[in-house]
């Protein structure tokens, strides 16, 4: 079966740097395909290329069959890829509210649902509907932009570091909301936790200096430790 | 935002009903003057609000809107019989071409970032002020030119009404514009233009209605502005009118349509004291270093405008609710 998600030996400069430097990556619908690397990888800088927004400048991007790798951001996204950026990028002078409301690009019968179920998950948005993106605490803001992007109707979701900055016990209600996701969407999901990433991943890929190192399924890789130590520095 | 204020809307409506009872109960023409030229600015100073306050956009050319209505407002009233049917005709003439244009500035924003956009929109009103000048035959030039506006006007309490009116009509449309899921994706567009397209929105074409609009908007005031002066000539293209409207939004209040309107009767009573008081102190001539002070005054005391001001102070009394404690515990704490 054709990937939902595929890139092929993607190269991305940004300015004059030569960022990406040959990533492959596939992501398989309805699994969590982790991205891991150090520091610097270029992990953020994949999912920035995925979405056009740091566009490929060799290679391939395709999403869903069709090649999106020459299109514009918002057609990207439009086709059903939503995006949880490292920054979260809540609009702060936007109530909660309205920040749920502007990621619902066409409100329908089955956003509206979405709407309901995300609320279940993250019961204290509720409590803070109206007030303002920008007075939100970190972990609030977080559960605010992974509702976001659940409630735009993606057929895959990139989620960058979502446990980055938060207390262990935010951490384990973002995971529980990762795995409720999964029942919905793919996931491509970038996490240095890696008891967290290990917990949630099917597949795991390695990207180092820009290029993909190394990839497989994530049961492999918790017991390869030489792998681990190399790229990752645990183990 | 809009959070739920019909007091806001009531008393907008009630200050308008007070402000039509005017031209009945008083018989002061500096007045009625002086507030009809309130109305027009803040009319000009909420168009330029759509761009700086919602979609973020820096213009140092909303002249070239306000003088594009002024100008075929003046000529068409000039050229054919002064009737209410050609002033009319004029305003909507006016806002065809501002809008026109607009629409093009709008698109220059996809290859223009920022300070570039602010700098093409200034030399493209530079550009509109030199034709102004040269263009003799239809402007005459610097010296301008009077005309005759509609009979009706005569009676300046009928202009003040009217102005008055056509100020609450464009207030309640802009509100409607900007409160709407439109006007949302514009704040968004501000705040983040990147996480927003991510969402799947063609950011551009926000830009392009946002900047039409403002400039349809800002050629009404230019209409009305002349048709109060029975006047044009090259000024209502200069600079000053764009830092003008600059000037009213940030004291104002940026974001927000009340404070424009607020910015506007602040700059102009205060236009009109100094320039009196210059009369009795020669201090006073040097009106606008006052404003430069203002301006700074501003700045520290109200750094969200006059309008974000007491919006704070009504939102915090108001939503004890909004400063609930934070659901997740406090970070661990360092034994010491
Ligand atoms: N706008 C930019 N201009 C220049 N270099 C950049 C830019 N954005 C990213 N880089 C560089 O690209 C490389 C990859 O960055 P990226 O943000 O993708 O790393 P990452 O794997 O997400 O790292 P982290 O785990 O710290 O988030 C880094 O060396 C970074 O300095
Ligand atoms: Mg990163």
């Amino acid at each position: 079966m054709e990937p939902l998600l595929r890139m092929d030996d993607v190269h991305t400069h940004i300015g004059q740097y030569h960022i990406l430097q040959g990533v492959s990556f596939e992501a398989r619908a309805g699994e969590v395909g982790v991205l891991l690397g150090r520091n610097g990888a270029g992990k953020t800088t994949t999912l920035k290329t995925i979405l056009g927004l740091t566009p490929a400048s060799g290679g391939r991007v395709s999403f869903g069959g069709t090649d999106v790798t020459k299109k514009r951001t918002h057609a990207i996204s439009r086709s059903g890829i939503g995006y949880v950026p490292e920054d979260q990028g809540i609009f702060s002078t936007l109530t909660v509210e309205e920040n749920m409301k502007v990621a619902m690009t066409r409100e329908t019968e089955e956003t509206r649902k979405k709407l309901d179920t995300v609320l279940e998950l993250f019961p204290d948005l509720k409590t803070f509907w109206k007030k303002d993106g920008g007075h939100l605490s970190g972990g609030q803001k977080q559960m605010l932009a992974m509702a976001r992007a659940f409630v735009g109707n993606s057929k895959l979701l990139l989620i960058d570091e979502p446990s980055k900055g938060l207390a262990p016990i935010i951490i384990e209600k973002v995971m529980e909301a990762i795995q409720e996701m999964k029942q919905h969407t793919t996931i491509v999901l970038v996490e240095q936790n890696f008891m967290m990433a290990s917990r949630i991943g099917d597949t795991y890929t390695l990207i180092d200096d820009g290029r993909t190192v190394q990839s497989g399924r994530m049961a492999d890789l918790a017991g390869n430790d030489e792998l681990k130590r190399k790229y990752l520095g645990i183990g | 935002m809009k959070k739920p204020m019909n007091w806001s809307k009531i008393s907008l409506i009630i200050a308008a009903v007070l402000l039509a009872a005017i031209p009945f109960v008083s018989d002061s023409r500096t007045w009625l003057i002086l507030l009809t030229q309130i109305f027009i600015f803040s009319i000009l100073a909420m168009s330029y609000d759509v761009l700086l306050g919602y979609a973020g956009m820096v213009s140092f050319g909303h002249a070239m809107f306000f003088g594009i209505g002024a100008y075929t407002t003046a000529v068409l009233l000039d050229r054919f019989e002064p009737t209410l049917l050609v002033f009319s005709l004029s305003i909507a003439a006016g806002m065809l071409i501002a809008g026109i244009i607009s629409f093009f500035v709008g698109l220059l924003t996809l290859r223009l970032k920022d300070h570039f956009f602010a700098m093409l929109t200034l030399a493209l009103s530079g550009l509109f002020l030199v034709l102004a000048e040269k263009w003799r035959s239809v402007t005459n030039g610097n010296d301008g030119f009077t005309f005759s506006a509609p009979d009706v006007f005569r009676d300046r309490a009928v202009f003040y009404l009217t102005v008055l009116a056509l100020l609450v009509v464009v207030y309640f449309a802009l509100r409607r514009f900007t409160n709407s899921p439109l006007g949302r994706v514009l704040i968004a567009v501000r705040e983040n233009e990147q996480r927003t397209k991510a969402l799947g929105y063609r950011t551009l074409a926000y830009k392009v209605i946002a900047s039409v609009v403002a400039g349809v908007t800002a050629s009404l005031a230019g209409s009305l502005y002349v048709v109060s002066l029975r006047f044009v000539n090259t000024s209502v293209m200069a600079m000053d009118v764009t830092l003008d409207a600059l000037l009213m939004t940030i004291i104002g209040g940026v974001g927000t349509l009340i404070g424009p309107i607020i910015g506007a009767g602040i700059i102009e009573l205060a236009q009109h004291y100094l320039s009196d008081l210059a009369g009795e102190y020669p201090l006073f001539e040097r009106w606008i270093i006052f404003f430069g002070i203002l301006y700074i005054l501003a700045v520290i005391f109200f750094p969200t405008g006059i309008a974000g001001f007491f919006k704070s102070l009504f939102s915090r009394r108001r939503r004890p609710e909004a400063d609930a404690p934070p659901l997740e515990p406090a970070k661990p704490e360092v034994p010491r």
